[in-house]
This record gives structure tokens, C-alpha cells and sequence, in this order.
């Protein structure tokens, strides 16, 4: 096993070769190779982005064709920044991402503490872990909503009328997660398959501490709490810190499970559902694609802000 | 911190080796809690097997132990079924196959022959993962239709591939660092043209990080829901959009479900199963190895 590393600061070690030399043959000849991918990324992510904006400008009722689509200005915007929906949209996003990653965090370093030691069968425990994020978001989303919270055929009910059963209640209960803790209910199948996602980078950060320091602490008598505290922490911060940014950027685009489990009920909407329902169940194109460049605009803020400090992270050590 | 790592792996083994495990009552502990944890969080997977292999009536009231029957699977691999996974697999694949072909060259022009402003570049590639993919949902569903694209399994490719794209080449570029510049240098002497430096030299070097990469575009394309919502109808429909239109709006459906899930979700279980020691690497863009 080779040691393991964040090799985003070491990344940016001092390129190869020298940078560009003047002449302009040869800088062109360095990016021949770099303009099919940057070319191809630029026209399918970002042409379909000045589309937006340019509908977001007009309005457009799909149902009602015979209205055209007519420049309306600022229209669009000022509906946005007054629909409280959306609001609640944008708190739901937050709530949610912060709760599914923490917990999937917490377990997943949990999980990696577990299996950072040699015991019987760690091989098939590490493969029946990493499962449940190798299941398709749609079938976890259907699997949790049909066969556990379903209120009559789910297994949750099932297990808490037995025990009621026990103690001589046999009125089936009228809980039900769906409707008693909708958002709960959307959060438990996204932190069953990122727990594993987490758990993998921080088993990677574990494994990868130098023996011979963890050694040395242990012969210096250091308690197996004072070790996690001074130097496994410690090192774990950048595995961490990485984990909660990938871990957030595929949590904030959830869409599968609101999708399926709640359809957006009881403030369970987030933006990626509620700008999904403006565009194909209303029908107001130019509102979703305003909505869409309000939230595109707001994730340039915070993710220059993200990506300047895991460039800050990058150069560091360099 | 490349010479520390260097140093880390050859003391670790060493000094990982050197303790053999002592069993306690404590340790015993630890590891029946790890195996109890497995087990819950592999339960609803077996659980989702179980039922696939009830008739309906008794997948509808939940019990440990049932009559086993596989009519849950009869015609699974005809008709409709087929033809999603045949959409998938062919969205999936080619799609994968395109990205490692963008992504090698333009790994190549970010690490081992930077160009200028190398790191925007990479940044820029990065932050399109961080868009909102739902803002660009209305403005590719007009292009397309406005293509006659609609229904069309390529307008969903084109889409997986700017996806994982930029995956790719992060990925990429983190084990082409990994390539001596020693090597390249001397092949660079010697005369070698760009394609045999690549073939030749980096070919070997990046084999893993191929299969790392093409394993974690194989994983997000197949697994991608909202787009192929959108974009496909009947002929193109993906196995995630079959897989949600599979809920009957009345009577039972649960073990049938079961079953197509359960179907559509073997191949990234058993690609990734098989690939286990290549996921970290991929799912942290080749940040942690």
C-alpha cells in the first residue's frame, strides 16, 4: 500500500518544463492540445448561459404560446427577489446540504476510525460499506420511499407496530416519516450514500500518517485519545476540508430525492426542485431562467470565495 | 511535501508491520461494532434484493422470511428494460470514451507541458462543477429541440461529457505529475513527436488513471436523472428515467420495483466493486491517493 496523500498542494509544484517561450508558434503549439477540451467546455457550459440570460429578459409562457415572447426588462428579476418561496428555497438548500454532509461526515469519520485497523474480514466490511454510494441516486430514492417510509408496506412501520405489538398495542401507528419529518425523510437516503464517499477520503487521510510519529507518541505513553487529538486530527483537517466541499457541491444540486421521495411538500423544495418546477410544471421559462441566473451569479460569489482558499490551500506548501 | 510522502511510505509499512495486533476484549468490540455498521448500512441493499424475489402481495406486508419466486424478473431483459439499459450503456460509454479522449491531450497541456495561465485553466474547468446544473437544463432542452435533437441519446452524451470533463482531466493531470520529467526530456532529445511522447512515455504511467477516471464518468453517467428526464422521450429514455416511470399509480408494485432497481443498479455496483481501490483517487479528482 503506497501512502496516501492531498495532493492538491503539492500540485503546485513548479511545472515540468519552463513556461512558454515568446514566440507565438510556440505557445500555440502548448495549447493545441488544451483547445478541443477547453473549446467543447466553453460551448456547451457557457453559450447555454447567455441563452439563459437573454430569456431571462423576456417573457415566455410556454402554455400560452399566443403571447410571443416579449421583452419585459427587469420583470422577471423583480419577481424572483419577491417570491418568498423561493426564500424558503434557498434556506432549505442550506439546511439540508449542512445537515446531510455534517452527519455523513461524522459517520463517515466514525466508519474510517473502524476500519484503520487490521481485523477479521476488513476487506468485505470496506465492500459492503462503500454499497450504498454505488446504488443509482433514483433507485436509493424509490428504495427508501416504497419499501421503508411507505406508511402501509414500509418496513419502518412495520418494525415500530411489532414492538407496539409486544406491549399489547395492536393499533397500527399513524406516524409516518413522510409527513411527520419530511425533510428528514429526504436527508436519510443522501447520507446513506455519502457516508461511504466520506469514509473513503478520511480512510485515505488515516491511512496515510506517518507510522514511525504515531509510534514515537505511543512509546512516549500517549493515550489513544491524546494521538487523535495532537496528530491524527491535525492531519486529517485538509481530508476533511475536502471532503466537505465535494461532499456540498454534489449536495447542493440534489435533485433525485425531492424528486421522488417529497415532490418539494412541506418547504422540502430546494433551488435545483424549485427553479425544476418554475420551468416544467408552471411553464415561465423567462422566470426559471431568471431564477437560474440569480443562482448562477450567487454560486460565482461563494465559489470564488471556496475556490480562492483551496488555491490558497494549494500554494501554501508550495 | 512530495519528499515527505516519498518518506511516509517508506517508513509506514515498516512500522505498521512491526505491531501485531494484540486482541482485547476492546478490540473485539470495535470490530463486531464495524461488521454490525456494515451490515446496517449494506441492509437496505439486501432488502431491496429480498423483495425483488417476492411475489407482491408479500413484499407488500413486510416480514424477514417469505415464499422465494423470481416473476419479478421474467422479461427483464426484453422490451422496455432493455432498451433503457441498451440508452444507458451507450450514453454511458461512449460518453466516457469521448471525455478520456478531451481530457488526456488537454491533462498534458496543464501538467507536463504547461501552457500559460495554467492555472486559471484549471480553475475555470473546475467552477463549471460548481454551476448549478439545473440553470442550464432550459436553455440545452431549447437548443436540443431546436436541433430536432429531442429524444436523441447524443444530446444527452454531449451533456455527461461536459459533466465529467472537467472530472477527467483533474484526475488526469493529478497522475501525469506523477510522470518523470527525466523521461519526457530524453524523448523529447531523442525527437519524439507529441503523439509518440504520449503513446510511448505517458501511455504506461496514466494507465490507472484512465481506469480511474473512466470508472468515475461510467458512475455519474449512468447514475444522471434530471437531464434524462428532460432530454429523452421513449427511444432514448435512460435506465434512471425507466426506473422512476416503473411505480404503478394503483395496486402493488414494490417487488417489481425492487427488481428493476436492482437490475439497473448491478453494473456501477459491480464496476465499482471490482475498481474499489480506484474510487478514492476519482471521487477526489485525484486530490488524495
Amino acid at each position: 500500500m503506497t501512502a496516501a496523500t492531498v495532493e492538491y498542494k503539492s500540485d503546485m509544484a513548479p511545472p515540468v518544463s519552463a513556461l512558454p517561450g515568446s514566440s507565438f508558434s510556440s505557445r500555440m503549439k502548448r495549447r493545441m492540445p488544451l483547445l478541443p477540451a477547453l473549446l467543447f467546455t466553453i460551448v456547451v457550459t457557457q453559450l447555454p448561459f447567455l441563452y439563459t440570460i437573454y430569456i431571462s429578459f423576456i417573457g415566455w409562457d410556454r402554455d400560452h404560446p399566443e403571447f410571443g415572447h416579449k421583452f419585459v426588462g427587469l420583470k422577471n428579476f423583480r419577481a424572483v427577489f419577491s417570491d418568498s418561496a423561493l426564500r424558503q428555497a434557498v434556506f432549505t438548500t442550506v439546511r439540508l446540504t449542512v445537515l446531510v454532509v455534517l452527519v455523513a461526515v461524522l459517520l463517515g469519520l466514525s466508519l474510517a476510525l473502524l476500519l484503520d485497523r487490521r481485523f477479521p474480514g476488513r476487506g468485505v466490511v470496506r465492500t459492503l460499506l462503500i454499497a450504498p454510494f454505488l446504488i443509482m441516486p433514483m433507485a436509493a430514492a424509490l428504495l427508501w420511499k416504497h419499501a421503508f417510509y411507505n406508511a402501509q408496506f414500509g418496513l419502518i412501520n412495520a418494525v415500530i407496530n411489532g414492538v407496539r405489538g409486544w406491549f399489547g398495542n395492536h393499533t397500527p401507528t399513524s406516524w409516518s416519516i413522510l409527513t411527520d419529518h419530511p425533510l428528514l425523510a429526504v436527508a436519510i437516503p443522501l447520507i446513506w450514500q455519502w457516508t461511504p464517499f466520506m469514509m473513503l477520503i478520511l480512510l485515505a487521510g488515516l491511512q496515510s500518517q506517518p507510522g514511525d510519529v504515531l509510534e514515537a507518541a505511543r512509546v512516549d505513553g500517549a493515550t489513544n485519545f491524546q494521538i487523535f487529538r495532537s496528530i491524527t486530527l491535525p492531519h486529517l483537517r485538509q481530508y476533511l476540508e475536502l471532503s466537505v466541499l465535494l461532499g456540498s457541491i454534489y449536495i447542493l444540486q440534489a435533485f433525485d430525492a425531492i424528486y421522488t421521495i417529497t415532490r418539494g411538500i412541506s418547504n422540502t423544495t430546494n433551488l435545483p426542485f424549485a427553479i425544476f418546477q418554475t420551468q416544467v410544471e408552471a411553464g415561465d421559462y423567462g422566470l426559471t431562467s431568471a431564477e437560474g441566473v440569480v443562482v448562477v451569479v450567487a454560486t460565482i460569489v461563494v465559489a470564488t470565495f471556496v475556490l480562492r482558499t483551496v488555491s490558497s490551500l494549494f500554494k501554501e506548501e508550495a | 511535501m512530495v519528499t515527505a510522502t516519498a518518506g511516509a511510505s517508506l517508513v509506514r509499512p515498516v512500522a505498521r508491520t512491526a505491531r501485531r495486533p494484540r486482541i482485547t476484549a476492546g478490540s473485539a468490540a470495535l470490530t463486531g461494532l464495524a461488521w454490525v455498521l456494515a451490515l446496517v448500512f449494506f441492509f437496505p441493499i439486501l432488502w431491496m434484493l429480498l423483495l425483488s424475489f417476492r411475489s407482491e402481495s408479500d413484499a407488500a406486508s413486510p416480514r424477514l422470511f417469505a415464499a422465494f419466486t423470481g416473476v419479478n424478473y421474467d422479461g427483464m431483459f426484453s422490451g422496455n428494460v432493455r432498451i433503457a439499459l441498451l440508452n444507458s450503456l451507450n450514453a454511458s460509454i461512449t460518453s466516457t470514451v469521448l471525455v478520456i479522449l478531451l481530457a488526456v491531450p488537454a491533462a498534458y497541456a496543464l501538467s507536463i507541458k504547461p501552457v500559460a495561465k495554467w492555472t486559471d485553466v484549471l480553475f475555470f474547468f473546475l467552477s463549471t462543477k460548481m454551476m448549478p446544473i439545473v440553470a442550464a437544463l432550459l436553455p440545452v432542452y431549447l437548443i436540443t429541440n431546436n436541433l430536432g435533437m429531442n429524444d436523441n441519446i447524443w444530446a444527452l452524451i454531449v451533456m455527461y461529457m461536459a459533466a465529467n470533463l472537467p472530472i477527467a482531466i483533474w484526475m488526469l493531470r493529478s497522475f501525469l505529475l506523477e510522470v518523470p520529467r527525466e523521461i519526457i526530456e530524453a524523448a523529447q532529445v531523442d525527437g519524439a513527436n507529441l503523439p509518440t511522447i504520449l503513446r510511448r512515455v505517458i501511455g504506461p504511467v496514466i494507465t490507472p488513471g484512465l481506469a480511474a477516471a473512466a470508472l468515475i464518468c461510467f458512475i455519474f453517467s449512468w447514475n444522471e436523472f434530471l437531464f434524462a428526464l428532460r432530454l429523452t422521450g421513449q427511444d432514448a429514455k435512460t435506465a434512471p428515467v425507466f426506473l422512476a416511470g416503473s411505480i404503478a399509480p394503483e395496486g402493488l408494485f414494490l417487488a417489481h420495483l425492487c427488481a428493476v432497481a436492482f437490475v439497473v443498479c448491478l453494473p456501477v455496483l459491480l464496476a465499482g466493486w471490482a475498481a474499489q481501490d480506484k474510487l478514492v483517487r476519482g471521487l477526489s479528482l485525484g486530490a488524495v491517493k
